[in-house]
């Protein structure tokens, strides 16, 4: 019995450990994403926990997703491109208590899968592509954005 | 009719215009130029200072950049392997220090000596380099040949190897399979890559 309640309490206290987990992607889920068509306009952010420009952006993006229902945002990590372990990943979502959806990108070699991003990608982050699903529309951006950019970029591709 | 034919050219030639991407700096083929940058110790270095080198590893790198503290080995081990034989690294810094405090002159002489470089660790403080080249982050390799000492051709531009990770477990080493072409006047296999890196601090950007 008393097995058992450790058992249980030790599931829990790891489960919500990982309350905020982050869906790990393959480059073909992404293309898809991007490439279904729906009558809102998809938003993919390209981040790590190590880079301090994409962290300096990342309101602007929680800003969007929590204002506006047309727009979908997703925030893709490339953390494991350098580290394989995630956790460093899901203890960031945790501490700012991101709202908006988090995938972990699990690719190896980025030189086969960057151009199939954008073809303009020197692979240098941030990078934001955005998507309007109902008439194929796309921009891609590889640089930090500042106040207003985001909404500028989501006006451009309408 | 001329004038409806001449429209029609000039909005194709809008449209081109307006559809080529906007390159800037080298490519693989072009002419690069050499620069004269102060070194970690207080010295100024050319690659014309280099008389009997064949070809360069120019690599443009940071202090601060996760994915450079993750080659610093594989950088410093490319310079033992291929300066004697005439391919010397060099290396730029060309970060913002105001932006990026952990790469100012005195950490990149302090990070210079901490890893005993036996290479130049330059500042670029214009940042004038890194824009001619088209630098965009840290680590970027430029492999040149020196096929006189009036011309120095791009022959690869990219990531030093495919795993940023793991050391060990690299199965293409793109840097140092465009050397060895180069040592036996073959050409370079693969003359472009990309690879997830820091961008580079822009000065006011």
């Amino acid at each position: 019995m008393r097995v058992l309640i450790i058992t249980f309490a030790l599931v829990v206290s790891i489960g919500s450990l990982h309350a905020q987990t982050a869906e790990k992607v393959k480059i073909e889920d992404l293309q898809k994403m991007v490439g279904r068509s729906s009558g809102k306009i998809q938003v993919l952010n390209f981040w790590a926990t190590w880079c301090a420009p994409c962290i300096k952006e990342l309101p602007l993006f929680e800003q969007i997703n929590a204002s506006r229902n047309d727009i979908e945002v997703s925030l893709v990590s490339i953390d494991l491109d350098l580290d394989p372990n995630p956790d460093k990943v899901y203890r960031f979502i945790d501490r700012k208590k991101l709202k908006s959806k988090v995938y972990i990108l699990d690719e190896r070699d980025p030189n086969t899968w960057i151009d199939k991003i954008d073809k303009s990608w020197s692979g240098a982050i941030p990078a934001t592509l955005v998507v309007n699903l109902k008439n194929g529309k796309r921009k891609f951006v590889e640089k930090e954005l500042k106040a207003g950019d985001l909404e500028e970029i989501i006006n451009s591709v309408k | 009719m001329n004038t409806i034919k001449s429209f029609f050219a000039i909005a194709l030639l809008v449209m081109i215009t307006a559809s080529a991407p906007v390159q800037s700096g080298y490519k693989v083929g072009d002419t690069a130029m050499d620069f004269k940058l102060k070194n970690y110790d207080g010295r100024m270095v050319s690659m014309a200072d280099y008389r009997d080198a064949k070809g360069y590893i120019v690599i443009f790198n940071c202090n601060t950049c996760p994915y450079s503290k993750a080659y610093d080995s594989r950088i410093i081990a490319l310079n033992k392997k291929y300066a004697s034989k005439g391919f010397p690294v060099l290396t730029i810094n060309p970060n913002d220090p105001d932006l990026s405090p952990g790469d100012s002159f005195d950490e990149m002489k302090k990070q210079a000596k901490r890893n005993k470089y036996d290479f130049p660790y330059l500042v670029d403080e214009t940042q004038d380099v890194a824009r001619a080249y088209g630098a965009t982050n840290t680590p970027h390799v430029y492999v040149l040949d020196k096929v006189s000492n009036e011309k120095l051709k791009v022959v690869y531009i990219g990531a030093i190897d495919d795993n940023s990770r793991n050391a060990e477990t690299v199965t293409k080493k793109y840097v140092e399979d465009a050397i060895g072409a180069l040592m036996q006047s073959k050409n370079v296999p693969v003359t472009q890559t990309k690879a997830i890196g820091c961008t580079i601090k822009w000065r006011n950007s």
